[in-house]
């Protein structure tokens, strides 16, 4: 039956009317336009071959990108969609990277190092910290707001207290350790090879797992919210009573909501400590945690498109900033004379951005791009 | 002021009473409601309407009494598994999911019906995709029933008064209850929108045979289709019985019109 109602569809739009649905799966699909479709595909396309023209520091910087969208997808679920303010995002991003430490790093005189593959301590990077996410939800769904932001403040303090004394896992602060090794499958992912003539190098071979990381982790996050429990989302932060009377549990939901978004974020900070190459104690403190709410604001609260458009944003802005300074007077370089400093030009515009945001369009880069495809699916018409 | 016994009913509550510190919001309240029966409750501001509701619910906490829903006791357990076992009920000031779309709100009331866990909502295969595409052909089946076809993919806040309340109607019959409540169904409407409430209302009971207590200040439209109506004032029971013997009773007059000079 779904066939025959497939195949009505596709004549549908075969004859110029693509949003004719003739099934319900196909008008629940994620990608349920042909112009998506395209787009998609298009755009992914564009993505795998951009680090063969590309800067090898530039494939890396879009490397990260790719990071901070899985972590900002996790934090967007339990932030953005289920409605819990966590500022606790960066503690499970640290928890994630000394779990892959610990199973696929290389044992020294100063830290413990299973050397595991990649296959067993990147799950194991997303699981362990969801199992503490799991542990503490239920202490976080008696709380909301103001007290539940406090509550999640204090796990970034209790975790960098704990990475800074746990010194066999994590070097001790100031000295900190050498990350899991990027071993796949007994392939070492850092040795430089040869693909259809062209040399592929470390930076490439991140860039492209990491980017199928995420399109794996965007798909099923996208489908969670799809789904029963994407709704009870919602539903929880929308009206947390009437989401009960119709049968939600607040305890199941909010667990559920931390407990994966621990695992993308545990996820993203494994990957995170081997594209940067080593990893301090004093990296998973409150102004990560901070960076990934921005990727959230300015990407768009509860849309997952959105989540990784504000990771693009809050890890190129920098960058972009850096490479227009030169031609600005009033900015001193790396070494010259000036009224400001690269990096301070970089926070005050990241902070003035937030802020306009905030004020102008509350939801995002995701809203702006929504203004923009209405625009054009009307014109030339306003409205 | 004597009350025909209801055989098997499906709704049982006996000496309810609640209290907020020093007020007895509810007091000893009794009654009974039969399968199929369309019940009123009534009472002047204050009277203890809703907090019956939300004792029924699970939303409050009632010191004493008990409410047994088809033999099964309801006192100490949390909303959500009150819902589960096939209460659904609207609210006086809607309680909807205002950023989603009818089509979710009514969604989110199949919520329990969707028997698939966290995983599979990842993965979106096989069987949770095929609870959604089933789960909504039924609610499609309440869009068409309640006639908003053409708002189903209007955001729920973008929609008028009248609308969100047959919206929150359908988000409680998605449920598919045996058991209805109803707080204040046609609170500000107007003539016409309260007629169509009232025949939704019926067309409920004639065609899913889902039993109803409704909560309600129309008395014009109690007396049209309640079977029974139990008055309450100040958290007391002052009379409960058919529509027209309600009306002459001595009691339910001074509760209020005051005390005849």
């Amino acid at each position: 039956m779904s066939v025959t109602t497939e195949g009505a569809r596709r004549r549908g739009a075969g004859r110029g009317r693509p949003l004719l649905y003739t099934s319900y799966a196909a008008d629940q699909a994620i990608w349920n336009t042909p112009a998506k479709r395209v787009w998609t595909l298009a755009l992914l396309v564009a993505v795998l071959a951009l680090p063969f023209y590309l800067d090898r520091d530039l494939t890396s910087l879009l490397t990260t990108v790719f990071v901070y969208a899985i972590g900002g997808i996790g934090l967007n679920l339990v932030t953005g969609y289920a409605g819990q303010v966590s500022l606790g995002h960066a503690f499970f991003l640290g928890l994630g990277a000394y779990t892959a430490a610990v199973f696929g790093g290389e044992a020294t005189d100063d830290v413990v190092g299973l050397g595991l593959d990649m296959a067993i301590w990147l799950p194991l990077a997303g699981l362990v910290p969801a199992l503490v996410g799991f542990a503490v939800a239920p202490l976080a769904a008696r709380v909301r707001g103001l007290y539940l932001a406090i509550l999640t403040l204090g796990l970034v303090f209790i975790g960098l207290h704990i990475f800074n004394e746990a010194d066999s896992i994590t070097g001790g602060a100031g000295v900190g350790r050498a990350p899991a090794e990027p071993v796949l499958f007994g392939v070492d992912l850092t040795t430089r090879f040869e693909l259809f003539g062209t040399r592929v190098n470390r930076d490439m071979v991140y860039y492209i797992l990491c980017l199928v990381v995420l399109v794996v982790l965007a798909v099923a996050a996208r489908n969670l919210t799809r789904s029963k429990w994407g709704r009870a989302f919602a539903a929880v932060r929308d009206r947390d009573v009437a989401a009960e009377v119709m049968g939600v549990s607040l305890l199941r939901t909010k667990t559920l909501a931390f407990t994966i978004s621990s695992f993308y974020a545990g996820i993203a900070g494994a990957l995170l400590s081997v594209v940067v190459g080593r990893i301090s104690p004093n990296t998973w403190d409150l102004f990560l945690s901070i960076d990934f709410l921005a990727v959230v604001l300015i990407g768009g609260v509860a849309t997952i498109t959105g989540s990784i458009m504000g990771a693009a944003f809050v890890v190129l802005l920098p960058r972009l900033v850096d490479e227009l300074s030169a031609y600005l007077p009033f900015i001193s370089g790396h070494t010259g004379e000036g009224f400001l400093s690269v990096f301070q030009l970089q926070t005050m515009i990241f902070g003035a951005l937030i802020v306009l945001f905030l004020v102008l369009e509350p939801r995002g880069l995701y809203g702006l791009w929504v203004r923009v495809r209405n625009y054009w699916k009307a014109w030339p018409f306003s409205y | 002021m004597s009350t025909p016994a209801v055989t098997e009913p499906i709704l049982d509550v006996s000496d309810l009473t609640l209290r907020f510190g020093g007020t007895t919001a509810v007091d000893a309240v009794e009654f009974a409601v039969g399968r199929a029966e369309l019940f009123a409750i009534v009472g002047p501001n204050g009277a203890g309407k809703t907090s019956i509701f939300n004792c029924v619910s699970g939303v409050y906490r009632p010191q004493r009494g008990s409410i047994r829903f088809d033999g099964e006791e309801l006192r100490g357990r949390r909303p959500d598994t009150v819902a589960q076992l096939g209460i659904a009920r609207t609210f006086q000031n809607i309680e909807l999911f205002e950023n989603l779309t009818v089509l979710d709100n009514l969604m989110l009331g199949r919520h329990h019906h969707l028997d698939y866990g966290a995983l599979a909502g990842l993965l979106y295969l096989g069987k949770a995709k095929r609870a959604e595409t089933e789960n909504r052909r039924v609610v499609e089946e309440i869009i068409d029933f309640l006639e908003i076809e053409s708002i189903r993919r209007s955001l729920v806040g973008m929609l008028p008064y009248g609308l969100k309340k047959r919206v929150e109607l359908g988000r409680a019959l998605a449920m598919e209850p045996r058991l209805l409540l109803l707080d204040e169904p046609v609170a500000g409407m107007n003539l016409e929108e309260t007629e169509d409430m009232a025949r939704f209302i019926l067309d409920i009971r004639a065609e899913l045979g889902v039993t109803m207590v409704m909560v309600e200040h129309d008395m014009g439209l109690v007396m049209d289709i309640a079977d029974r109506v139990l008055v309450l004032d100040f958290g007391q029971r002052i009379a409960l019985g058919e529509p027209g013997r309600i009306q002459s009773d001595p009691a339910v007059i001074e509760a209020y019109l005051g005390e005849a000079p």
